[in-house]
């Protein structure tokens, strides 16, 4: 299964949305959320261990907040420099909940990432 | 200018920074998310904690170790900006043990396109880049016509003063201020408050040799 990474500046935000996306489907979820002392913040190495934690050959999808979680995790993956490990443009939390269906349901990375970059154009209602 | 002098005045910035933590962090509570200060005196800060480990490293080693540390602990935007900027500034100066003023001045323009690259951002958008790119201009003209470093580095210092002022004036269009559109205009960028502040440290060092 293709792993997803929340990553948010806060950690409780990150927690939440995989806890929202946990309970449609198991897939595997790790969030990167907060500084190392829970503050406000991204940080590098907790992007890192979360894209470990839920690494595997199936690959990883990075869904982030905004400004610095976006640098950070562009710098992460320049740093890490693996083909399979991909950060996508959408709705964190529609996004990530779509993420976790389609992992759960074996798709692969590059359908996965179509599927969540059209939750950038989806409606509520 | 040497790797004790660029030591020398990583340490400066450091304690600049953390002397004008709380006047950023003002700053950045009225239009952004009021961490700019916090975060980079607490980048700086682990900064200044590695520095002896950097003692006998070439100028390039020194900036990329400077960029390193400052995205592993800054947390906010500033991080990976300032960040890539020094690494883009040390992979120009790799194996140097000094500096010619053309190698300053390149080491500052490939810094800045850092900056421009990470942040997708140019001028005119309330950013580092107002102070940035001015100061830089500056510069370059004055050490291409002849000037020594410290007057041209002068020279840069003013026009990056002027861009912070001219960042009072303009609505931001990049990062967190720019959800505030024209309520962000009347106040002066903290990035480019932060980025003036380093210049200012560089000239300040520069003069006490």
């Amino acid at each position: 299964m293709v792993g997803i990474v929340i990553v948010s500046h806060s950690q409780k935000l990150a927690e939440g949305v995989v806890e929202i996306s946990k309970m449609m489907a198991n897939a595997p979820l790790a969030a990167a959320g907060g500084l190392e002392d829970g503050s406000l913040g991204t940080s590098y190495e907790k992007i890192c261990a979360a894209i470990e934690a839920v690494y595997s050959a199936d690959g990883v999808i990075i869904l982030m907040d905004m400004g610095s979680a976006v640098m950070t995790t562009e710098m992460v993956l320049e740093d890490l420099d693996k083909p399979n490990v991909k950060m996508i443009d959408c709705p964190l939390v529609e996004g990530a909940v779509l993420a976790a269906v389609e992992s759960a349901g074996g798709k692969s990375l590059a359908e996965i990432s179509e599927r969540v970059e059209e939750t950038l154009t989806a409606k509520k209602f | 200018m040497d790797n004790k002098k660029i030591l020398a005045i990583i340490a400066a910035i450091a304690k600049k920074i953390e002397a004008e933590k709380d006047f950023l962090t003002e700053l950045d509570n009225e239009i952004g998310d009021g961490d700019h200060g916090i975060n980079l005196a607490r980048g700086f800060k682990s900064v200044e904690e590695k520095l002896p480990t950097f003692a006998d490293k070439d100028i390039g080693a020194i900036l990329k170790g400077v960029g390193t540390q400052l995205v592993s602990t800054v947390g906010g935007a500033s991080g990976p900006l300032y960040g890539t900027a020094f690494m883009k500034a040390g992979n120009v100066c790799k194996g140097k043990m000094e500096l010619t003023d053309a190698e300053f001045v390149a080491a500052l323009d490939a810094a800045i396109n850092g900056i421009k690259m990470r942040g997708k951002a140019v001028e005119g958008e309330k950013t580092m880049l107002d102070s940035l790119c001015p100061a830089y201009k500056a510069l370059k003209e004055d050490i291409d016509g002849g000037k020594n470093l410290i007057d041209a580095l002068s020279d840069g210092v003013d026009a990056a003063a002027k861009g912070v002022e001219y960042t009072k004036t303009i609505i931001a269009t990049k990062g967190r201020a720019s959800y505030l559109k024209e309520r962000s205009i009347g106040h002066q960028d903290p990035g480019a408050t932060s980025s003036l502040f380093m210049l200012q440290t560089v000239l300040d060092v520069l003069r006490e040799a």
